[in-house]
């Protein structure tokens, strides 16, 4: 990238997203050191790859390359990190069971919220970040993740279930302490 | 509009990705259907304590500037490579001029070292670092930003000062093989000389060290040991301002004032 434009170019598009970049490494690492690194090794991808970027949408072509370099990193570093367990969904531990728990999760501490998220497995809580925490369209999360749209519906409502059995027997512990 | 069709779309419904035929029919059936009701006010009520419960995490002040920092490295290091494999050849070439013509002026100036071998690979690895381009991995003379980078690349943290003030500015870092392992390799400078510091961690208990020159092809090794490394730094520089630079180094890693036996470097 010889041209000095080139570069300024890159960085009008790329830069703005850093809090975007940040999160989405900081919520899959779930360490700040890790996804620091994780952020700085994609901007170096992505300038490397900036010929291939057509314009448009620089946050989701930033997301989707931050995305690969966090499971390169969570290849390397499998060891702690909580995979589906396929038996749970045999017991279909994802079924919308009705409960009064829509007035204990107005109140769910930041903290309980915080950790469950952490806890659900890498696919699930990729969905639940992109969606809520940036906000992304089904579209866009589809094209960040390589998933059909289809699935990434689907793979949304599971997370949420999940989050929700995860967090109110929790919250139903905090109430009686 | 019955209950699973309905519990299947709320979620499309909740994130407003739904048409409107089957937002309505969901709109009809809510107040309708008690259970349907209760998940979908469980899901609304997740949904904003995720989005209100501050859970996005900014990124850190520094960030931005390692980041622009490294990106703009990584730029220039592309567009100069072509002009620099020309001049580490050139710098290669009157560096080999310069040992044949040692050599041949003083054939037996110096005693072989006890671990010859050693020399030989350090002084292998500091003249390729010179002549293949491929000096940095991470260039950079900022301190902070050379040492993580090696994190994940090496199983243990070696001590990284940048010496800049005392006229040895730190250039970089990169990844080396020495006795059989990986190791790193701080690239500083002297005026036109480049001096490597290799760093792995002590195979044996630490000898007494003797901080003298050691001198081979025309170039200059000093090995030491310290805070549990092995140290090499080896150069075209003359021996007596290598010997500062050793002087140096070692007062940062290891300060004097430190207890014996702690690292000062965590």
């Amino acid at each position: 990238m010889q041209n000095p434009n080139q570069l300024a170019r890159f960085e009008q598009a790329a830069l703005p997203h850093l809090d975007a970049a940040y999160n989405l490494a900081r919520w899959l690492t779930r360490n700040d050191h890790d996804a620091q690194d994780v952020v700085q090794e994609s901007y170096l991808r992505a300038l490397k790859f900036f010929g291939g970027f057509r314009g448009g949408d620089g946050r989701a072509w930033l997301l989707t390359i931050v995305r690969h370099t966090c499971y390169d990193w969570l290849r390397q570093n499998r060891r702690y990190e909580p995979l589906t367990d396929f038996d749970e969904e045999l017991r279909d531990v994802e079924s919308d069971a009705p409960g009064p728990e829509a007035l204990l999760l107005r109140t769910a501490e930041n903290q309980l919220l915080r950790r469950a998220l952490e806890e659900l497995p890498v696919e699930f809580r990729e969905v639940l970040i992109l969606r809520e925490l940036e906000g992304l369209s089904y579209k866009e999360i589809a094209d960040i993740a390589g998933l059909p749209l289809g699935t990434v519906m689907s793979r949304l409502a599971r997370a949420r279930r999940r989050l929700q059995q995860a967090l109110t027997p929790r919250m139903r512990e905090e109430a009686h302490l | 509009m019955i209950c699973h069709e309905t519990r299947d779309l709320i979620h499309a419904y909740l994130d407003g990705e739904l048409d409107l035929m089957r937002s309505l029919e969901i709109e009809r059936h809510l107040p309708a259907c008690q259970a349907c009701a209760l998940i979908f006010q469980n899901h609304q009520a997740l949904r904003s304590a995720i989005t209100t419960g501050s859970l996005y995490h900014q990124a850190p002040d520094d960030l931005r500037r390692r980041v622009q920092s490294a990106v703009r490295q990584a730029d220039q290091a592309k567009s100069k490579s072509w002009l620099r494999s020309w001049r580490w050849l050139s710098v290669g070439a009157s560096l080999a001029a310069v040992a044949v013509l040692i050599l041949a002026l003083i054939p037996t100036g110096t005693s072989p070292p006890a671990d010859d071998l050693m020399t030989k690979e350090v002084i292998s690895a500091h003249v390729r670092s010179l002549m293949a381009d491929h000096i940095y991995d991470v260039e950079s003379s900022d301190r902070h930003t050379v040492k993580p980078w090696f994190n994940g690349r090496l199983d243990f943290s070696p001590p990284v000062t940048d010496l800049t003030e005392q006229g040895f500015p730190l250039k970089g870092g990169r990844l080396d093989y020495l006795d059989n392992r990986p190791v790193a390799a701080l690239v500083y400078q002297r005026q036109q000389h480049i001096i490597n510091l290799f760093i792995w961690p002590s195979a044996q208990a630490p000898q007494k060290a003797a901080l003298k020159p050691v001198t081979q092809q025309g170039f200059h090794l000093i090995r030491w040991e310290s805070a549990g490394m092995t140290f090499f730094a080896v150069s075209d520089l003359n021996e007596r301002e290598l010997e500062e630079f050793v002087r140096l180094a070692l007062s940062q890693i290891s300060p004097p004032t430190a207890p014996s036996g702690a690292r000062p470097d965590r």
